[in-house]
């Protein structure tokens, strides 16, 4: 069932308005393949079979209607769902780089260093700005002041965040607008420097403006990290990623260049779905 | 709606209305009843008419017999100190009364209140914290788990003598720890834990899963997480509902009048022949004395003033000791609120 595009198909027209259709690029090796994967909750299973290659230095996005497992799946790249009581992969594997990460030998700690993450709901600490980067540094050991001012700025630059908030590096975070919030965020997950950044509907709780902004460095990111963004807006998955993965009651549907998804779905349920026609 | 309907609602309103209010004025009344009650009663103990206003030896000096006599048509009340240096001067036979525990003070027993607050404290708190951090944080929901949260309710229900016999019959007898601080300590310390684990775990539970997530995700061990992103937001909460705990701790008498509290001891607890010695040995405690100095008979207006002084002080005593607690809690709270 599942359709995996390795060439780019050049599409005749979006049929979204897209601010900036991604150019075709040539695809980059896998960072993350998903093999056979079943997920229970305890006796609820919600993920059946699901197979993906996640080529690494691109924006991957995952669609489809509201508990079809996409977040689910995208918490276990970090291994995030370790943290909930019965949650399992039941069969299968997920390799990242070549390693499974569920192997016994494997350091979470590590992994999650590797592969960050950035929440649905911003979460910054409730201490100034710096420290909210800085803090993923100190748990990392960095204690030369010097080294951790220079990965601050760096990754708050990456953040395209730096020059709103360089003249205040020490006041609380709070004080911050929800887009600012969600860009530090971002910045303190880059600043460890990860291979692949997960993003759990990172622009839910902004507003338009917020909301292109952390689009456009979600675009700007993917030259330098693997990205994996869930998202329920269709016109949001268009705008910022190469490749496009739709989930329907825990299956995954399709998955291929977004181009290709939005402007020719091979599946009829993919096509229904961002025509709006269910979901 | 009929006008009668509309009639019967307003009056139900009005009832239950007055009802609440009632109730809640009521608990107003009683408690200002008991704060005037013994504030102005103690306040008699605690304070003089002229001088320096305040009555020093009851701040100073340890309990004492108080003897009242007529000499040559003149009445005096002096202390079993007083009465020696005065009988030395006036070799004559005097029919006096004596009181036990009137005169004097409650310095001893305000220091071994004090020693008994912060020591039972310190060890409920150290094994509280750690156990809710257990269960709130690492622990699954599992059989075991939930045996223990039921222990710990049980726990908290079980009458402070119980307490008491049980820190008597493991602490003072089986460990030979004799009458003891150390005794007085492990009881109450024993006595709050429960209540400590279950506010420090609500503390805990009150910070915001998105900061584990967030400390987790960029690669940090559990325990940095609990440490740097969980605890310092506990901290405040858990202070507060630790103030419950040191008002429990400071009145309660049954569980030190058989593992820690002396009626009478002349030496202060630092009195001792070497610093070892210090953790196991009994004091007297204001709890305690309020009630040796209450259960004398019979009852007159020197005993009433004792007791209506101790219980004042103890009152006090707590108001102090909580006011500390919310200062610091306040402090933790500016400096890391959310």
């Amino acid at each position: 069932m599942v359709v995996m595009e390795k060439e780019e198909i050049p599409h005749p027209a979006p049929p979204l308005k897209l601010q900036k259709p991604p150019e075709p690029e040539p695809r980059q090796p896998d960072m993350i393949s998903v093999e056979d994967v079943d997920f229970s909750y305890s006796a609820h299973q919600v993920l059946y079979d699901v197979n993906l290659e996640i080529p690494s230095r691109a924006v991957t996005a995952f669609i489809g209607p509201s508990g079809c497992g996409k977040t689910t799946l995208l918490r276990c790249f970090n291994r995030m769902n370790d943290l909930i009581d019965g949650a399992r992969i039941t069969s299968g594997s997920i390799e990242l780089d070549g390693y499974n990460i569920n192997a016994p030998d494997v350091d979470v700690v590590d992994l999650r260093r590797r592969v960050g993450m950035v929440f649905q709901k911003s979460n910054p600490v409730p201490r100034s700005i710096y420290e909210n980067v800085a803090y993923g540094l100190r748990v990392l050991g960095a204690t030369k002041k010097s080294a951790i001012n220079e990965a601050v700025e760096k990754s708050l630059r990456a953040a395209a965040l730096w020059d709103e908030v360089k003249d205040r590096l020490d006041s609380s975070a709070y004080g911050l607008s929800g887009g600012q919030q969600q860009r530090l965020c971002i910045a303190r997950a880059l600043a460890v420097e990860p291979e692949v950044v997960l993003m759990d509907e990172p622009c839910s709780a902004l507003d338009p403006i917020a909301t292109a902004k952390v689009e456009e460095l979600i675009y700007q990111l993917r030259e330098n990290f693997t990205i994996v963004i869930v998202t329920h807006n269709m016109q949001q998955a268009g705008r910022c990623s190469n490749y496009t993965a739709f989930f329907y009651l825990g299956r995954l549907i399709e998955f291929g260049s977004t181009s290709k998804i939005f402007s020719n779905p091979s599946e009829r349920k993919t096509e229904d779905y961002i025509t709006g026609r269910f979901g | 709606m009929s006008k009668s309907r509309r009639a019967r609602n307003r009056i139900a309103q009005t009832t239950a209305f007055w009802l609440f209010r009632f109730a809640t004025y009521a608990i107003l009344a009683a408690a200002t009843y008991i704060f005037l009650d013994i504030g102005i009663k103690g306040s008699r103990t605690l304070f003089n008419t002229q001088g320096p206003f305040i009555n020093v030896p009851f701040f100073t000096q340890g309990p004492q017999t108080l003897f009242v006599f007529e000499y040559e048509g003149k009445k005096y009340t002096l202390s079993d100190r007083e009465f020696r240096a005065w009988k030395a001067q006036h070799p004559v036979e005097v029919e006096a009364t004596s009181v036990a525990y009137s005169a004097g003070g409650v310095w001893p027993c305000i220091v071994g209140t004090g020693l008994l607050v912060v020591g039972s404290m310190i060890f409920a708190l150290a094994v509280g914290i750690c156990s809710a951090i257990y269960l709130n944080e690492y622990s699954q929901n599992t059989r075991s788990i939930r045996l223990i949260r039921i222990a710990i309710l049980n726990l908290a229900g079980v009458p402070s003598i119980v307490f008491g016999l049980f820190g008597f019959g493991l602490f003072v007898i089986f460990f030979h720890w004799n009458v003891s601080l150390l005794a007085g300590w492990f009881t109450l310390g024993l006595m709050i834990l429960p209540a400590i684990i279950t506010g420090s775990e609500e503390s805990l539970r009150a910070v915001p899963n998105g900061l584990r997530e967030g400390s987790l995700a960029l690669g940090a061990t559990k325990w940095q997480t609990i440490r740097k992103n969980v605890l310092p937001y506990a901290i405040p909460g858990i202070l507060t509902s630790s103030i419950l705990g040191i008002g429990r701790v400071a009145g309660e008498t049954a569980p030190i009048m058989f593992t820690a509290a002396y009626a009478l001891r002349d030496e202060m607890p630092w009195q001792v022949q070497h610093w070892t010695d210090f953790v196991f040995q009994g004091v007297m405690a204001l709890p305690y004395h309020i009630y040796v100095v209450s259960s004398k008979i019979p009852q007159n207006e020197y005993t009433e003033r004792m007791q209506y002084g101790a219980a004042c002080i103890l009152l006090l005593l707590v108001f102090a000791i909580a006011l500390a607690s919310i200062v610091l809690r306040e402090r933790t709270r500016r400096r890391l609120s959310w």
